[in-house]
């Protein structure tokens, strides 16, 4: 069977780091989808179709994890021994608190007007930011920097995430 | 003990006969079966007429059962025994069907599922089915000249899980030996994709006679990947028909027409629907068993008029499924119309103006759905050919979850996640000493349950008594390569476990199938053992083929003792194929399975070494 006891990177042999190459990343899922997917084996036995679906569905979470900005930093931190999301510490810095609180408001506002310019400029101010705790995200974890800081950094990245999402909800109500 | 066989280093390993396989495309309106001829062309397999499709229309009439173009003419003069349109009716409830008293229909509510009375009784949508799938299962016989080996039958995209197992359990009853469901949008991309060599990101966009469909895939290197999938599975060609049957009977002014009337009316305005693809105008003359003459002519304008908002509601799916996939209308390489209904020019011209390019006509709207679904039946039986490379990676259209405190939906699985996928959560008690979980499977995308589809209630019972929130249940979510979900509990400190493959809410009973299949066969004892036997025969051929490749193949990885059990598996199995005892050769069949079940683990384990290495990455895409 798949060894289980791999981790995502080394299923798909790459390095255990933040920032992926994203195209080595689509390539080795799919040369293992290509070997391990029920339908590479539909006309065999039954053990060899139950191994496959395990092993696809494997395959899939994994490839879902690292490619999703936030999952791949939480995931990293797990390999170090720390939980992102742990529940009995939910802190976020009070100025990001701030700034998304107040974005929330002018969402709210615009959604009202049915703004859609003002909804846009924010859905693409929320994603700059993203980005730029992607690639703070990444020093961090790839210079194996202390966790405290990073842990801060994906728990923000998921909260932009949220409020992406339903910025979007709200475009697409308004359009 | 059995001489082990070497075959030369080079030598490919033994090859296997070429194995009958179709797809079936079964449609609300139409359905068609279709298979991979010698030289690998796909082809639909017409009738003896030379029709290649098959009118979804079941007639129980007094001299026995009519399937397809001869029940046509039944739909008017005996519409409460003619079912058109079942398709509808799959793993619904008699309160899911808003539309229901269009139809002209005795309905019971039966258990999970709604029923119609017939001359031949109360029928299942499944039993009607499968009467539509048995006939073409038979024509395929009649023409590759023999039993058929694999099947792969298509479902709406947006089929949900009692949509989904309705269909499988109908093939069951058809006596398909099915391999897959294949989702029919996907199957189209397939039969498109592969048909034209085409790379990038491609919308297919599938109104069909009673369900809409629109899927987002990415084609990389003979990868079919669905990016997103959304649609509606009560919207199609027969709504466009019902909008001109009402503008009939305002136009002309008709009392309200008895259901040998409405079926007359309702087929001129599906012959006018179909006229206004090409023309103009469309006469729509009737008379009516009143007397009432009809002299009508539809106009294109008007036509477009009263489905205006027909057209719209496709759109709202299709806005959704590129936000899901993260694209903008601009973003698609090409789009690929499917479905009868995709002919009407106000569709072509919606979808033209929506993605800013015109729709890809290029190929059959009714065909290629079979057509994919052929290639996929081919591939998955093992016949496909070396440079035929290629693998669909599809997603389950709907988020599944279960019922938490206050009625409120906890998502367990996403919408447009990849299948295959396990997926578990941890949930707990919240009483005090509370020794038994109710679980409520439930799928769809709103907050509260009641708006959500119940699939299946289980519980989980035996947890030792402990304080509110100090047990551990895990449930475990696994949707299968056809979509369909099991779902099993498990609390983590004690290890009581509870499981089940979801299906009692709305699907069939085991022992439903059962009686359905018995009565299928007439009674007839004898036809029901050589049944088994022959199943059983097919099974033990299938086994033993895989079992033969794989030694070939990956042989070096047993040992001389592993070896020798599996040989020994084979040869007793080869004895009991050729005597009459099915029992026995199915309990044959289970003894070699068990015994390569560490071989096929090692063989995936090798598959995937071999996959990931000894070649660079950017060589492996």
């Amino acid at each position: 069977m798949l060894d289980f006891a791999r981790n995502h990177f080394e299923l798909f042999g790459l390095p255990a780091r933040y920032a992926l190459d994203a195209q080595a990343l689509d390539a080795a899922y799919r040369a293992l989808q290509r070997t391990v997917h029920p339908d590479r084996h539909a006309a065999s036995d039954d053990a060899t179709r139950r191994l496959a679906l395990q092993a696809a569905a494997r395959v899939n979470e994994a490839y879902r994890t690292l490619g999703d900005p936030v999952e791949r930093a939480r995931y990293l931190l797990g390999l170090r021994g720390v939980d992102a999301f742990d529940e009995t510490d939910t802190s976020l810095d009070v100025g990001f608190l701030e700034r998304q609180l107040e974005r929330r408001e002018r969402a709210a506002e615009a959604t009202d007007a049915r703004d859609e310019a003002a909804l846009d400029a924010l859905l693409r101010e929320v994603r700059d930011d993203a980005k730029a705790i992607e690639s703070t995200l990444g020093e961090l974890l790839d210079a194996q920097a202390p966790t405290a800081a990073a842990r801060a950094r994906v728990r923000e990245l998921k909260f932009l995430d949220k409020l992406a999402g339903d910025l979007d909800e709200m475009l697409a109500k308004v359009t | 003990m059995a001489l082990l066989q070497i075959s030369e280093p080079d030598e490919a390993p033994p090859k296997r006969p070429r194995r009958r396989a179709i797809g079936i495309d079964l449609g609300t309106t139409n359905s068609l079966v279709a298979s991979v001829r010698d030289d690998g062309i796909a082809v639909v397999l017409p009738d003896d007429e030379g029709r290649p499709l098959v009118p979804s229309i079941v007639h129980y009439g007094e001299g026995g059962i009519e399937v397809g173009h001869d029940a046509v003419k039944a739909q008017i003069v005996d519409p409460h025994n003619t079912l058109v349109s079942v398709k509808r009716f799959m793993g619904r409830g008699l309160a899911d069907l808003s539309d229901a008293r269009r139809f002209p229909y005795r309905f019971v509510d039966g258990p999970g599922m709604v029923r119609v009375t017939t001359r031949a009784g109360d029928k299942s949508p499944v039993e009607v089915s499968a009467e539509i799938l048995r006939a073409l299962r038979l024509r395929a016989e009649a023409q590759l000249g023999g039993p058929v080996d694999a099947a792969v039958v298509t479902v709406p995209a947006y089929f949900d899980d009692a949509q989904r197992q309705a269909t499988k359990d109908a093939a069951k009853l058809a006596g398909l030996p099915l391999l897959r469901l294949l989702n029919e949008p996907t199957a189209a991309a397939v039969a498109y994709g592969l048909d034209h060599g085409v790379e990038g990101i491609y919308a297919v966009y599938d109104l069909g006679g009673g369900t809409f469909d629109i899927s987002v895939l990415k084609l990389t290197r003979g990868v079919f990947e669905v990016l997103a999938t959304h649609g509606d599975t009560a919207l199609g060609g027969d709504d466009f028909d019902h909008r001109v049957f009402c503008w009939i009977l305002e136009a002309a002014k008709v009392p309200p027409p008895s259901a040998e009337d409405s079926r007359l009316l309702l087929m001129r305005s599906r012959d006018a629907k179909e006229m206004l693809t090409g023309h103009e105008s469309a006469p729509i003359v009737a008379t009516l068993s009143t007397g009432q003459r009809i002299d009508l002519s539809l106009t294109a304008k008007v036509f477009c008029e009263i489905t205006h908002n027909l057209v719209e509601k496709t759109l709202a799916p299709v806005r959704r499924a590129l936000r899901d996939a993260g694209l903008k209308p601009g973003d698609l390489d090409g789009v690929v119309l499917v479905g009868g209904a995709t002919r009407m020019r106000e569709i072509r011209r919606a979808v033209a103006t929506y993605f800013g390019q015109a729709p890809l006509t290029n190929l059959d709207p009714d065909e290629v759905v079979a057509l994919g679904a052929a290639m996929q039946a081919n591939a998955l039986a093992g016949n496909r050919a070396k440079d035929e490379d290629w693998l669909l990676l599809d997603v389950i259209p709907l988020s599944l979850g279960v019922e938490t405190i206050g009625g409120l939906a906890e998502k367990i699985v996403p919408r447009n996640a990849t299948i295959p996928i396990t997926r578990a959560q941890e949930f707990t008690t919240w009483r005090d000493g509370q020794t038994a979980m109710a679980i409520h499977v439930v799928q769809g995308e709103r907050e509260r349950v009641d708006d959500c589809r119940s699939l299946a209630r289980f519980e989980l019972r035996g947890i030792p008594p402990m304080v509110a929130g100090a047990a551990r249940i895990r449930v475990t979510f696994q949707v299968d390569a056809d979509g369909l979900l099991s779902v099993s509990a498990r609390e983590q400190t004690t290890g009581v476990e509870a499981s089940i493959a979801v299906k009692p809410s709305y699907g069939l009973g085991d022992a439903e199938i059962a009686r359905m299949l018995r009565e299928s066969f007439d009674h007839a004892a004898d036809d029901m053992r050589s049944r088994a036997l022959a199943e059983a025969r097919v099974d033990a051929d299938h086994v033993a083929m895989a079992t033969d490749g794989a030694l070939a193949a990956d042989g070096d990885l047993l040992t001389q003792d592993e070896r020798a059990a599996i040989d020994a598996a084979l040869g007793r199995l080869r004895a009991l194929r050729e005597g009459n005892d099915a029992d026995a050769l199915r309990l044959a069949v289970d003894a070699l399975n068990r015994a390569t079940e560490a071989f096929a683990s090692r063989r995936m384990d090798r598959g995937v070494r071999q996959a990931l290495s000894g070649r660079a990455i950017d060589t492996l895409a």
